[in-house]
């Protein structure tokens, strides 16, 4: 069994509650720091553990510790990220239900180490019966000296607010969560100032992913050079992938990364390979927002080396041949699945969460939507193809925050991947647009 | 359909829950409570109409135009009535892939309705949305606070059976 930081003890009865928790250990880590080491020492821990953003743009986590302003006089604040909504993720959600105390104790550590007297955790609206027990955590937590004023007798305070979003995938970008947690339309902010100099309430802030929180306390626990020494590389640690679609075993895994592609979508650990009678068609390895690969570029990178679940190999051959990790929401595809229809799907959905600030996005997305549609639906031209590579060129590093480029290269990806299928879509409309026809030419399967 | 407010006012122990809300932030910076404010709203009223809107603009000493523009830009928030209980089917990708698109079928075609629209009998309203978190469970769909995961026909028919009961 690989190692677990992150889920060792979910499964265990009870673990919900803060006595089941402190049981198997927990809580350990907040006395650890805040008893016996400094703020500095704290973040010093992260910085060497090497562990990197997992809320899909892998910044080191320690590194952006280091950055946060520290002004005499202002308060600091530390904002979780839980707002969750990038398609294929779901794996903060299924954490925070099952042992939100994790998450309750990474946010002590993290917030002593930034030196927060109040902290966040911004959830999406949708997933109101974690925010429930979220704060029956903190109120447990609390009862039990663990937060509040003057934590086990150190004169440190701290207040944890859990806060529900309204619904809108674009809070998901730090800047525009600031801007709904201070109550107002979640439109990303220009850059710079960064939020580590100015971020909520013009303070410096610190917004970090519910994963990346969450293994604190094992850090503290252990040391981050024991958490550098788990994984491969500058991917250290463990990470959680959100496993979706065409899969025998869908659902959230905690890999060691490094682990290579293979054995985790074949082993019967994972995914438990493509579901029964079914090859493997193409992969989204890190949420809707990364490129998508068709089988032959998944196992093997385009040198012939194994892939690997880890930062640096899933992007191995750049845009041209392999992808990103990002949040790890990995969506299989069997051969029964139509990409143009996804890309449509897909390009939906970025067109409905562009905020509507930058005109590249606010348009471009409504354009591949509905340029997408009409190749689904039977009315495309060749000219079409080519047209929707434009488009998302223009888009590409033309907005405010990245959602635009999230929007391009799904699009961009499918047409790279699988140019043919399109084409076929174009060429035998009354074919394609039969209910559940897929594109059969030539193409590998795995 | 639920009632249209008219007596525009929360219940008592929601308006100390929302006083609470308004307590956590700091000094001058109860804007932040907009959001929780307008769930609980939405929980009391089922939807947010202009009078609700100005009432909570009103307890959080904001204007008006501040609620609307917040209400208007977020999914969650109803600006029309509803029904008494609002199906929200995720619609989105690994859902699809899932059989998502079957199963609504079947969901709208039980109902007769399509997404935005409620039964006549003034009990549902079905409502696209996208991605909810829980791709890995889908199809799903969501009913207020419950998740309601890996829907199958039968499922559904179940499910709305005991809701219309
Ligand atoms: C459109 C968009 C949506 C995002 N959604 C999320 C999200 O749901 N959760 C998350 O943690 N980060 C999300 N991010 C990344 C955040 O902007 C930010 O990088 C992250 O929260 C930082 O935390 P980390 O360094 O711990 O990953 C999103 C970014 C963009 C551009
Ligand atoms: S795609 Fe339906 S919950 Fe994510």
């Amino acid at each position: 069994m690989a190692k677990k930081i992150l889920t060792e003890h979910i499964n265990v009865p009870g673990i919900e509650t803060f006595d089941v928790y402190r049981k198997q250990g927990g809580y350990t880590a907040v006395e650890k720091a805040i008893k016996t080491m400094t703020p500095e020492e704290v973040v010093e821990e992260a910085k060497k553990s090497g562990v990197r953003g997992r809320g899909g743009a892998g910044f080191p986590m320690g590194m952006k510790w280091g950055f946060l302003a520290k002004p005499e006089g202002v308060p600091r604040y530390l904002v979780c990220n839980a707002d969750e909504s990038e398609p294929g993720t779901f794996k903060d959600h299924h954490l925070m239900k099952s042992i939100p105390h994790l998450l309750i104790e990474g946010m002590i550590i993290s917030s002593y180490a930034l030196g927060a007297n109040k902290s966040f955790i911004y959830v999406r609206g949708e997933l109101m019966y974690v925010i429930r027990i979220l704060e029956k955590a903190i109120e447990e937590a609390k009862a039990q000296g663990f937060l509040g004023k003057n934590i086990l007798g150190s004169g440190y305070d701290l207040e944890l607010i859990v806060q529900p979003g309204g619904g809108a995938y674009i809070c998901g970008e730090e800047t525009a969560l600031l801007e709904s947690l201070e109550g107002k339309r979640g439109n990303p902010r220009n850059k710079p100032p960064f939020p580590a100099v100015k971020g909520l309430y013009q303070s410096p802030t610190v917004v970090n992913n519910v994963e990346s929180i969450a293994n604190m306390s094992w850090i503290i626990n252990n040391g981050g050079d024991a958490y550098a020494a788990i994984g491969i590389g500058r991917s250290t640690g463990t990470k959680l992938i959100s496993a979706s679609g065409h899969i025998e075993k869908p659902g959230v895994y905690e890999i060691e990364l490094g682990v290579s592609v293979e054995e985790f979508l074949n082993s019967d650990e994972y995914c438990g390979g493509i579901r029964k009678g079914h090859h493997l068609k193409a992969l989204v390895a890190g949420g809707s927002s990364v490129p998508i690969l068709p089988a032959h570029l998944i196992m093997k990178t385009a040198n012939g080396e194994d892939r690997l679940m880890s930062y640096e190999s899933l992007s191995d051959g750049g845009f041209a041949t392999g992808t990103m990790l990002g949040s790890g929401g990995f969506i299989v595809f069997d051969e029964t699945a139509c990409i143009v229809r996804n890309t449509w799907n897909f390009s939906r959905f970025y067109h409905h969460e562009s905020c509507g600030q930058c005109s590249p996005c606010r348009e471009g997305t409504g354009w591949m939507e509905k340029v997408l549609h009409r190749i689904e639906h039977g009315h495309g031209s060749m000219h079409d193809v080519d047209l929707l590579v434009d488009i998302s060129k223009k888009i590409e590093g033309n907005t405010i925050c990245p959602l635009g480029d999230a929007a391009a290269w799904p699009v961009a990806s499918a047409i790279r991947h699988f140019r043919d299928e399109f084409v076929w879509h174009i060429t035998n409309p009354h074919e394609a647009t039969q209910p559940g026809a897929v594109y059969r030419g030539e193409m590998e399967l795995a | 359909m639920t009632e249209t407010p008219n007596l525009v006012a929360f219940t008592p122990e929601r308006l100390e829950k929302v006083k609470e809300i308004i307590a956590r932030y700091p000094e001058g910076r109860q804007k932040s409570a907009l959001l929780p404010v307008l769930h609980v709203a939405q929980e009391q009223w089922g939807w947010l109409n202009s009078e609700v809107m100005d009432y909570v603009a009103g307890i959080l000493s904001i204007q008006p135009v501040e609620v609307y523009e917040v209400a208007s830009f977020y999914t969650m928030y109803h600006l029309d009535p509803v029904g008494k209980h609002v199906i929200e089917y995720c619609r989105t990708g690994p859902c699809c892939l899932m059989g998502g698109e079957d199963v609504y079928g079947h969901l709208k075609q039980k109902l007769g309705v399509e997404a935005g629209q409620t039964t006549a009998d003034g009990l549902f309203t079905l409502k696209e949305v996208e991605c909810l978190a829980a791709c890995g469970w889908g199809p799903v769909f969501q009913i207020r606070e419950q998740f309601y995961m890996n829907l199958t026909n039968d499922k559904v028919d179940q499910i709305i059976e005991d809701l219309s009961k």
